[in-house]
């Protein structure tokens, strides 16, 4: 029998039937969904994450404290001093710019309007290493810091949130922990599709943060400094400059360990990618266990469909019927069967995703669901392969049947 | 034997064929050595009891079942020779089927299922334009369309002769043809089956418990118990 006539008999036989090929298939539409689903959002989360990692800029280092690789007791507070010991041009000539924060929650207030939002305590050079672009205004100065002023930078999204505009509000007052701070600028849109939008942001001097917002204990502590490099090429020359000297700030002999973490964008980078790949390995584990429990289903049915068809079976095989052409019959069968349920998974799946996007989207994170052809292509192949892998003993049981058996079973 | 010249080779040739079913310990010899020609041309009615192996034996004709022992020749081929794919090959073309219980297929209609064997053909060109002549020839030109539950039993075992045909095999074999139909319907399609071998010159090989059937064939075999009984020749 020719192929296009097993695939006509096979689309037949299963549209004679839709109620039970839909059941049959069910798990596999439920797993391929859940996988298409699932990675279509997880792509969407990875392609926030990597676009906010790259907004940072190349040539910025992180440092925070502790060791995230070896075990450190009590790791000494990142303060505004060891900034002030990175500074040093002579011993680190490829560090340009260093940049203190101290962040935290704390509401905003404008009038009757008030959001709850994350206030930056930066020093004055933030903007310049960070590369944070102002649409009016000017950011705030050395004096403003020496000074504690409370002084703030609105994000745009934060500006549009409390005061419905985003321009002249230079010069206006709004409350951060209920103290007054003078609007000094407002921010350009950072753009993107941010995880935690910067764009609703406040930033204020540093002093102004641990007098009116983020008390410490520990007098002059920050939660991490960012090191601004020459280029995106002396990296790793700033890198080692700055723990040199950092090391030196913290008085630690050369037998103990580094107390602080440093990674650059690269570095975030790559473990965002070990934990994408962890996440799609994981996601493959769920596939692969939800395609196994859909192919038995697909096995047990095309078992039952071949005892019920057994005199047809016969039949065909008394008018001239191969073993192949038996089992090529009842294979394209399981495989068009498990291809149909794919293709309503990948359906299913995509609906899936578009629904946690709009609940996401509604709920202030904007998240965009991923589909690529790949998946898909994947998808419908792996189905394509299920169905063929679990229709293989069925339809060799088929055609092995011995015709006058067949066509005498009742 | 006055009706077969020697010269023309048999369609059929079973020679010492045997065949025993086995049920657990107790062996049922359902065959017991059968002798037996049939030439091109010839219409055969195969009679007997219930039970004497006459089914068994068109399954051995049909190559849908294999012998214990004995040999058959199919148009000169040595059939226990031949492997499965072989067989296939010479049920798809030498042999047409007609069964007691028509086996249609229900999901598709007449024109379809006569073109069944087409599609186990190599030669699948014009399918449907053969499919309908053979319809035709058996006169249901003006019911293709139809689903077997749509027809009466007796036109669906003409569908089934269609069936039979359409491949033009060198034999028909019809085992109880009529046993599932009332008189009437029995009678068209026993009266189809005669013209068959009348005007077209199919050789048929028919098992029939109606002697006024058998009248109508040229050689009537009598099977008792798994063996050929008497005189071929009858009247
Ligand atoms: N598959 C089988 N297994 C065991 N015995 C069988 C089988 N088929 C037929 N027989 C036995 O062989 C004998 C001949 O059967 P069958 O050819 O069907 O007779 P008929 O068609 O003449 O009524 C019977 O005794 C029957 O019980
Ligand atoms: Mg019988």
């Amino acid at each position: 029998m020719k192929f296009w006539q097993a695939l006509k008999e096979a689309i037949a036989s299963i549209a004679g039937n839709k109620t039970r090929s839909f059941l049959t298939v069910l798990g596999i539409v439920i797993g391929v969904g859940a996988v298409i689903g699932v990675l279509s959002i997880g792509q969407g989360a990875e392609a926030s994450i990597m676009g906010q990692i790259e907004s940072i800029g190349t040539n910025v280092i992180y440092v925070f404290r502790g060791n995230r690789t070896e075990d450190v007791t009590n790791p000494k507070y990142l303060t505004t001093a060891d900034a002030d010991a990175l500074a040093n041009r002579a011993r680190a000539p490829h560090i340009l710019n260093i940049a203190s924060v101290l962040s935290g929650q704390s509401s905003v207030r404008f009038g009757d309007e008030s959001a709850q939002t994350s206030i930056m305590g930066v020093t004055g050079n933030y903007a310049e290493v960070i590369d944070l672009k102002l649409s009016e205004g000017s950011f705030f100065t050395e004096s403003h810091i020496t000074n504690r002023s409370s002084v703030v930078v609105l994000g745009p999204e934060l500006a549009e949130r409390l005061t419905g505009r985003q321009t002249e509000l230079v010069g206006t007052t709004v409350h951060i922990n209920n103290y007054p701070f003078r609007v000094v600028g407002v921010a350009a849109a950072k753009g993107g599709n941010q995880f935690s939008s910067p764009d609703m942001d406040a930033y204020i001097p540093i002093t102004a943060m641990q007098l009116r917002v983020k008390r410490q204990n520990v007098p002059n502590a920050v939660d991490f400094l960012l090191i601004q490099a020459q280029d995106s090429n002396s990296i790793d020359e700033a890198m080692h400059e700055g723990r040199t000297l950092l090391r030196a700030s913290h008085r630690l002999t050369s037998r103990q360990p580094d107390d602080f973490t440093m990674t650059n964008q690269e570095d975030m980078l790559s473990i965002a990618n070990s934990i994408t790949n962890i996440l799609t390995i994981f996601l493959a584990g769920i596939a692969a266990i939800s395609l196994l429990v859909g192919g038995i289903g697909i096995m047990n049915i095309m078992l039952v469909s071949v005892t019920e068809r057994t005199r047809e079976i016969g039949l065909r095989k008394a008018l001239g019927a191969r073993k192949f052409d038996i089992q090529l019959q009842f294979l394209t069968e399981s495989a068009m069967l498990s291809v149909f349920g794919g293709l309503i998974g990948i359906g299913l799946g995509w609906l899936l995703g578009e629904i946690v996007g709009a609940v996401a989207a509604n709920s202030g994170t904007p998240l965009v669901p991923e589909i690529s052809l790949n998946s898909v292509l994947l998808a419908t192949l792996f189905s394509l392969a299920v169905g063929i892998f679990f229709g293989w003993y069925p339809a060799l049981r088929a055609a092995n049947l011995e015709p006058v058996e067949a066509l005498r079973y009742e | 034997m006055e009706l077969t010249p020697q010269a023309v080779k048999p369609v059929i040739d079973v020679q010492n064929l045997t065949k025993d079913y086995y049920i657990g310990e107790i062996v049922v010899r359902a065959l017991r050595g059968i002798d037996m020609q049939i030439f091109p041309g010839e219409m055969v009615a195969i009679m007997g009891p219930s039970g004497s192996g006459k089914s068994t034996l068109m399954n051995m004709i049909g190559c849908l079942d294999s012998p214990t022992s004995g040999d058959y020749y199919l148009d000169s081929l040595r059939v226990s020779d031949l492997h499965d794919d072989e067989l296939a090959i010479v049920r798809n073309q030498k042999i047409g089927f007609v069964f007691q219980k028509y086996n249609l297929l229900p999901r598709i209609d007449a024109i379809e299922n006569v073109a069944l064997p087409l599609r186990y053909s190599e030669d699948t060109s014009n399918m449907r334009q053969r499919a309908e002549a053979a319809l035709e020839s058996v006169g249901l030109g003006d019911r293709m369309r139809h689903k077997p539950n749509e027809l009466s039993g007796g036109q669906q075992q003409r569908v089934a002769i269609a069936r039979a045909l359409v491949n033009q095999p060198a034999i028909l074999l019809a085992d109880e043809p009529t046993g599932n139909l009332d008189s009437q319907s029995g009678k068209e399609v026993m009266e189809l089956l005669i013209k068959l071998n009348q005007q077209q010159n199919t050789t048929i090989v028919l098992v029939t418990h109606d002697p006024t059937v058998a009248l109508h064939a040229q050689r009537t075999i009598q099977l008792f118990d798994g063996l050929i009984k008497a005189p071929e020749a009858i009247a």
